[in-house]
């Protein structure tokens, strides 16, 4: 990855100096740190139609604009801009880079204060409820007291349920997309293969590859390459790759990429590398691994939602492998029987987990649906004010 | 019937005109204290929960089919995808004050214990069916020798989700087996208007296309 965008971001950043630490699960307290953000659309005299949105494990805040390393279009161009279903010329969109992150958030390869060096293994362990903190402190920077919403896939659907429970009072209405409340096994299984393989590249000197001016290019590829076919699903493989051949008709009787899908898997381990951090990868996945809002309420994940009035509509996906219907029908029934106002749909779709990235038409009237109606029920005029 | 005057209209809703809506939806809102809080299950599209949010109810719907609850959450209720037979065991005791169970009994695998969960997690069920002791239902079996297909009921036997019809004589038969209060019970003819209200059972049974049921649980003050 460039490092151009980690301490000095091209975004928008709010630094907190040591007077006002993030207070994190591990027990440190994280001082100075500094949060990168983007922000889309325009915030209402009232201060009223802000949505937060959470991005996912190995995305970051460039939702919306071209990417600055990757020069790339917007990471969600199908679900904000104007006209979306979160519509920038109706709602103010706030969206930070996590902490842990490192496009311009503190995180591993942020500069540590204490030794003018990157922090590497040195940072602090950080989890799912400390990235919500400090987008909440975030908030209070801003002067934004209540959330119209707060939206988010995946990594970001864990944020979303963290901030309901965090701050319900803070958060109107709520969008968990393709998540759960608990990381499963399987699916830690995965990160420690991904963490392992990152680990296992000599270029990764315990953490420290920055001071010897390399990054473990390998290690962190394989884990983005066994980590993207977790987000794909098999039909989808198969109708975009089948047993293909990659610009040949035969087999090479080698190990060279003879296949289609292995090509586009060496591609996006490739590119990958290009923009993230892999100490980075290994702290996210960490946060998800350790996420599990039911734990920190007596094993009751219906206690954690007692009382809410926050209106939420969960989606899942119907091939997605990740995080199947059944984790999303679990948080309905906590909701449920929590007493909340929830809705809940299942969409059908080959593309597997990352479907609520891409262009799923009935996804995205959903969510159009779900939030013009909060946004009637919170009063809010169609121009946002 | 106060229904020409909902109590919270939606910010550009059509107005009220009970054309609109089918002759049991209009019964069955009407049973519904305004303000209070519905679980509609087997939800459809949505439009009984529609009708009732328009006056006032904080409404929740289930709904089996994909397609019925997209539709519902593109209309901004809250409704979940789940199954009336295994999905009502997750509410707690007490969670509404109606839950309604709309021409969706015959569909249940379990009636009986689907009847029981609605007096559990409500304080009081609303239950409609359709009557399969109505006499074109009786005429069709015993003069034409098979399974009877009405307007409302259009599915051919093999292709019916339907699999538990009952009479309103059945239905009665098993309230009081469990120990459920009929508060109010109307019988609706082939064109969902109320029949004469001091009829004989035997009348609506004959007589009635279908049944609504306000029910509540028998011993416990309300």
């Amino acid at each position: 990855m460039q490092p151009q965008e980690v301490d000095r971001p091209s975004s928008l950043v709010a630094a907190f100096g040591k007077d006002q630490p993030l207070k994190l699960d591990c027990g440190v307290d994280l001082a100075p740190f500094q949060i990168a953000y983007q922000t889309y659309g325009t915030l209402n005299a009232a201060r009223t139609n802000a949505i937060l949105v959470c991005h996912a494990l190995t995305m970051d805040q460039h939702m919306a604009n071209v990417h600055p390393v990757t020069g790339k279009p917007g990471g969600w161009l199908a679900m904000i801009g104007p006209g979306r279903p979160i519509d920038t010329d109706r709602f103010f969109v706030i969206c930070p880079n996590v902490i842990g992150g490192c496009m311009g958030s503190t995180g591993p390869a942020s500069t540590n204060p204490d030794t003018g060096k990157p922090w590497g293994l040195d940072f602090p362990i950080v989890t799912i409820p400390d990235m919500v903190r400090a987008q909440a402190m975030l908030l209070d920077r801003l002067g934004i007291d209540t959330l119209f919403s707060v939206v988010g896939g995946s990594m970001g659907g864990m944020q979303t349920l963290q901030w309901s429970v965090a701050y319900p009072r803070r958060v109107f209405s709520a969008l968990p997309i393709a998540c759960a409340t608990r990381h499963s096994a399987q699916n830690i299984a995965f990160h420690e293969l991904g963490r392992q393989a990152v680990m296992a590249d000599p270029d990764w000197r315990q953490g420290r590859y920055f001071e010897h001016g390399i990054q473990p290019h390998r290690g962190l590829g394989v884990a983005r390459m066994a980590a993207h076919i977790t987000y794909l699903s098999d039909a989808a493989l198969h109708r975009k790759f089948g047993r293909r051949m990659q610009d040949r008709d035969l087999p090479t009787f080698s190990f060279d990429a003879d296949f289609q899908v292995e090509s586009y898997l060496r591609h996006q381990g490739s590119s990958f590398v290009e923009r993230f951090d892999a100490n980075s990868y290994l702290y996210l996945t960490r946060a998800m691994d350790y996420f599990d809002i039911a734990a920190d309420h007596d094993g009751v994940l219906a206690r954690a939602f007692r009382g809410t009035t926050t209106r939420f509509c969960v989606v899942s996906f119907t091939s997605d492998w990740l995080f199947p219907t059944a984790e999303s029908r679990a948080i309905v029934h906590a909701l449920n029987a929590g007493g909340a106002r929830v809705s809940f749909a299942e969409i059908e779709t080959d593309k597997g987990h990352d479907a609520f990235l891409l262009d799923v038409p009935e996804f995205l009237d959903i969510a159009r649906a779900f939030l013009q109606s909060a946004a009637a029920a919170r009063g809010l005029t169609p121009s946002g004010a | 019937m106060t229904l020409s005057q909902p109590t919270l209209p939606l910010n550009g809703a059509a107005p009220f005109n009970p054309a609109d809506h089918r002759g049991d939806h209009l019964l069955v809102a009407e049973m519904v204290a305004p303000g209070s809080r519905v679980l509609d299950v087997g939800c459809g599209d949505g439009d009984l929960l529609q009708l009732l949010e328009r006056r006032g109810v904080d409404g929740r719907g289930i709904e089996l089919s994909r397609e019925g609850v997209n539709h519902c959450v593109a209309k901004g209720l809250a409704v979940v995808q789940g199954d009336a037979d295994t999905d009502l065991d997750a509410y707690p005791d007490d969670a509404f004050d109606y839950v309604i169970l709309s021409q969706t009994l015959q569909a249940t695998r379990q009636p009986r214990a689907v009847l029981e969960n609605l007096l559990r997690i409500g304080h009081r069920a609303i239950v409609s069916f359709p009557n399969f002791g109505f006499w074109k239902m009786r005429l069709q079996l015993l003069v034409g020798g098979h399974m009877p297909r009405t307007d409302n009921l259009p599915a051919t036997w093999y292709d019916t989700p339907n699999i538990h019809f009952c009479t309103i004589k059945d239905f009665v038969q098993l309230c009081d087996e469990i120990n459920v209060k009929m508060e109010r019970a109307v019988a609706l003819d082939l064109y969902g208007r109320p029949l004469r209200l001091n009829a004989p059972w035997w009348f609506w049974n004959l007589f009635g296309e279908q049944g609504v049921f306000l029910l509540s649980r028998r011993g416990k003050e309300r």
